[in-house]
C-alpha cells in the first residue's frame, strides 16, 4: 500500500553514468562531503495552499531541512550553512551559478521546487556536481500533501544512492519498545516512528509487558512478545488495521520471534521444562516445525537473507555462543570462539556479516563477524548495550543502551543508538520516552 | 583519585569473575560483600517474603546458573511441606535473571531457573498440575542497583500463591 501512494518519475536521465563526485562508505568518513541544500523554492500561491492544508509556513524549506538533517546524520555529508548561499533558490534550480557554489566549497548542490497541483504536493529536485558544473540527477514526485516528510526522506535516499552507489535508508521506520517508570516496574509500549524520530506513535497502551518487536519484510506486520494475561507468547500485529493474534498454540512461553526473509514464517523459541528450542510456524497453513532439539537454551534465531541458513545463540557449550545451521536444523556449527559470551546474532541484509552482542570482562560490545566467525570487529563498548538491528542497506546498526544506576539505584535510562558498520558515526536517536529493542524497517519506497 | 581507581579496577575484576562463574576467586568475593553472598549467590533476607512462618518464598542463583544451592533446596523442601499441608493451594514459580545478559537469553534463563525449583518441588511430592512456571527474564528486578549484590538479589525464582 505505502509504496503505491507515491508516484515517481524521471525527468531526465543523468547525462553521465559515472559519478564525478564519489563518497566512499566502506571506511570511516572523517571528511564528509560538503553539500549545499538550497531550500526548495515555492511560489506564493502554492505556499499559501500548503500553509492552509499542512499548517507549515514554508513547506519547501521544511522538506529541505529534512534532507539536510538526513545527510548530516549519515556522517557522509556536511550540509553547508544556508546563510552563505549567494544564489536564490528558484534561480539556482533553473541554472546554478557554479562559481558561487564553488566559492563556498560546496561539491554537490541540491535544488528544487514545490508546487500545489490539484490538491497534491508536487516536488522536483536536482542534484548538481559543482566542480564538473553538471546535473547528476533530476526527479519529480507527486503525492498527497500529508506525505511531505516522506518526500524529504525519498530525496535523501536518491541523493545518497547517486553519490555512494548504494541504496539509502532514510524512507524507513523504526519499531521499538517505549519505556517509562521505575526500573523495578517498567511500563512498556510498542512504538513506531520515522527513522529520524518524527511521527512517533504508540501502538499498545502499556497494560501488559511487551518486548522485542520485529518487522516483516514489507514492514506492514510486526511480530513481538506480549505478556497479555500473564502468558508470555509471540504475537502478530498488523500495523495498519491494528489486528493482533497469538502465533500458534504452544505449551509454554514463546519468545524471540523474527520473520523469515519471505515473510511467510515466524521463527522463535519455545521454553518448556527448562530448555528452550527453536521452532518455526508457517503463517499460511499454521504448520509448526521444530528446528532444534537440545537440552540447552537455543534462542535469538535470525535467518540469512536467502532463507537457507539460521544463526542463533545457544549455551550448549556451557556458555552463550553463536551458531549457524541450515534452515531445516541440520549442520549445526559454532562460529564464535573469541573471549566472552556472545548473543543476539542478526544476519546482515547483504548476507556477508552477522552482528552480535558480546559480553566480556563486564563490558558489553556491539560487533560484527563474518558468517564463518572470522574477522570479528567490535564497533562499540559500553556498560550495557545489546540487540543490534541492521539498516536495510546493511551500513548502519541500531541498538539500545542502558545506563548504570548510582548507589541508590537511581539514574537508570534506556536509549536508542546507531553506529555505522565502520565503527564511526555513533549517535543517539531521540525518542519521546526511554526506548529499547529497536527494529529497522525495509525501505518503504524503492 | 587513586583510591577510586583501585576500587574501579576491583569492580572490573569482580564483574569479570562473576561472568565466568567457574572463576577460581569466587570464594574471595564472598567475603567482600558483607556476608550476604556466598560465591555470587545471595544469602541475605532483604527481599525475602514468607509464604507461611518458616517458609521463605524465593531461592537465589549464581550468575548464568540454574543449579539449586543447599540453602535453596532447604527453602524448597519447606515450600513442599507447606504445599502438602495446604493441598488446595497452587503456585506460580516466577523465574528471573539479572540485568547483565541479553533480553532473550535471560527470558530462557528465568524459565530454566523456575523449572529447577519446580522439579525439586515435584521430587518432594508436589503434583506438576499445581505448579505454573513463568519467566520474567530481566524485566522485573527487585533491586534497581547496578552492582554485584543487587544483581544477586535479582537472580531468583519466587514462589507465588496462584489462588
Amino acid at each position: 500500500m505505502i509504496k503505491k501512494i507515491i508516484t515517481l518519475f524521471l525527468i531526465l536521465i543523468p547525462i553521465n553514468s559515472y559519478a564525478l563526485i564519489e563518497v566512499d562508505i566502506t571506511r570511516g568518513n572523517l571528511d564528509p562531503l560538503p553539500v549545499a541544500v538550497s531550500p526548495l523554492s515555492i511560489d506564493e500561491k502554492s505556499r499559501k495552499s500548503f500553509e492552509k492544508t499542512l499548517n507549515k509556513e514554508n513547506i519547501g524549506e521544511e522538506i529541505s531541512s529534512i534532507v539536510e538533517n538526513n545527510l548530516s546524520t549519515s556522517g557522509l555529508f556536511n550540509p553547508l550553512n544556508k546563510e552563505a548561499f549567494l544564489q536564490a533558490p528558484d534561480i539556482a534550480n533553473l541554472k546554478p551559478r557554479f562559481e558561487d557554489w564553488n566559492l563556498i566549497k560546496a561539491q554537490a548542490l541540491i535544488t528544487g521546487k514545490v508546487n500545489y497541483v490539484d490538491d497534491k504536493l508536487r516536488v522536483e529536485f536536482r542534484l548538481w556536481d559543482v566542480l564538473a558544473a553538471k546535473e547528476m540527477m533530476a526527479l519529480a514526485f507527486t503525492t498527497v500533501p500529508t506525505n511531505w516528510r516522506r518526500v524529504g526522506h525519498i530525496i535523501s535516499d536518491k541523493v545518497y544512492e547517486r553519490l555512494t552507489g548504494e541504496k539509502g535508508y532514510f524512507d524507513t521506520r523504526i519499531i521499538y519498545v517505549a519505556e517509562e517508570g521505575p526500573k523495578t516496574q517498567r511500563i512498556k509500549k510498542l512504538s513506531i516512528m520515522d527513522q529520524d524520530g518524527f511521527n512517533n506513535k504508540f501502538l499498545t497502551l502499556g497494560n501488559e509487558l511487551v518486548l522485542t518487536p520485529r518487522f516483516n519484510p514489507t514492514s506492514q506486520m510486526v511480530t513481538y512478545l506480549s505478556y497479555f494475561k500473564n502468558l508470555p507468547r509471540v504475537y502478530l500485529l498488523d500495523i495498519e488495521t491494528g489486528t493482533q493474534e497469538v502465533v500458534g498454540d504452544f505449551p509454554g512461553m514463546t519468545f524471540a520471534p523474527r520473520f523469515s526473509p519471505d515473510g511467510k514464517k515466524i521463527i522463535m523459541s519455545l521454553a518448556k521444562d527448562g530448555k528452550s528450542d527453536i521452532y518455526t510456524m508457517d503463517l499460511e497453513n499454521r504448520i509448526v516445525e521444530r528446528i532444534t532439539n537440545h537440552p540447552s537454551i537455543d534462542t535469538s534465531p535470525s535467518y540469512s537473507p536467502d532463507g537457507k541458513f539460521i544463526t542463533f545463540n545457544s549455551d550448549r557449550s556451557g556458555y552463550q555462543q553463536i551458531y549457524i545451521m541450515k534452515s531445516d536444523g541440520s549442520n549445526v556449527k559454532r562460529i564464535s570462539f573469541g573471549n566472552g559470551l556472545y548473543g543476539t546474532p542478526v544476519w546482515s541484509p547483504r548476507g556477508d556479516l552477522i552482528a552480535f552482542t558480546k559480553l566480556h570482562k563486564g563490558k558489553f560490545y556491539i560487533g560484527v563477524m563474518r558468517t564463518d566467525g572470522k574477522g570479528e570487529r567490535l564497533l562499540t563498548e559500553n556498560y550495557y548495550q545489546e540487540a543490534p538491528s541492521w539498516s536495510p542497506n546493511g551500513r548502519v546498526l541500531i541498538f539500545y543502551r542502558e545506563t548504570k544506576t548510582n548507589d541508590k539505584g537511581e539514574g537508570f535510562t534506556a536509549k536508542l543508538w546507531s553506529i555505522d558498520l565502520t565503527g564511526y558515526n555513533e549517535r543517539q536517536i531521540k525518542t519521546p520516552t526511554d526506548a529499547s529493542d529497536p527494529s529497522w524497517s525495509s525501505l518503504l519506497s524503492n | 583519585m587513586i583510591l577510586s581507581k583501585i576500587f574501579k579496577n576491583t569492580l572490573i575484576v569482580l564483574t569479570a569473575c562473576l561472568v565466568l562463574s567457574a572463576c577460581a576467586t569466587k570464594k574471595e568475593i564472598a567475603t567482600d560483600i558483607k556476608g550476604s553472598m556466598q560465591g555470587d549467590v545471595y544469602t541475605g533476607t532483604d527481599t525475602v517474603e514468607y509464604l507461611a512462618e518458616g517458609v521463605p518464598d524465593r531461592v537465589f542463583f549464581a550468575t548464568n546458573e540454574s543449579i539449586l544451592t543447599t540453602a535453596s533446596r532447604e527453602t524448597l523442601r519447606a515450600q513442599a511441606a507447606w504445599m502438602r499441608k495446604n493441598s488446595s493451594i497452587n503456585v506460580v514459580l516466577e523465574g528471573h535473571a539479572d540485568e547483565r545478559g541479553t533480553r532473550e537469553y535471560n527470558l530462557a534463563l528465568g524459565e530454566r531457573r523456575a523449572n529447577a525449583a519446580k522439579d525439586y518441588l515435584m521430587t518432594y511430592g508436589i503434583s506438576s498440575d499445581r505448579i505454573t512456571v513463568l519467566s520474567y527474564g530481566k524485566e522485573r528486578p527487585v533491586d534497581s542497583g547496578s552492582n554485584p549484590l543487587s544483581w544477586s538479589k535479582n537472580r531468583r525464582s519466587v514462589t507465588v500463591k496462584a489462588n
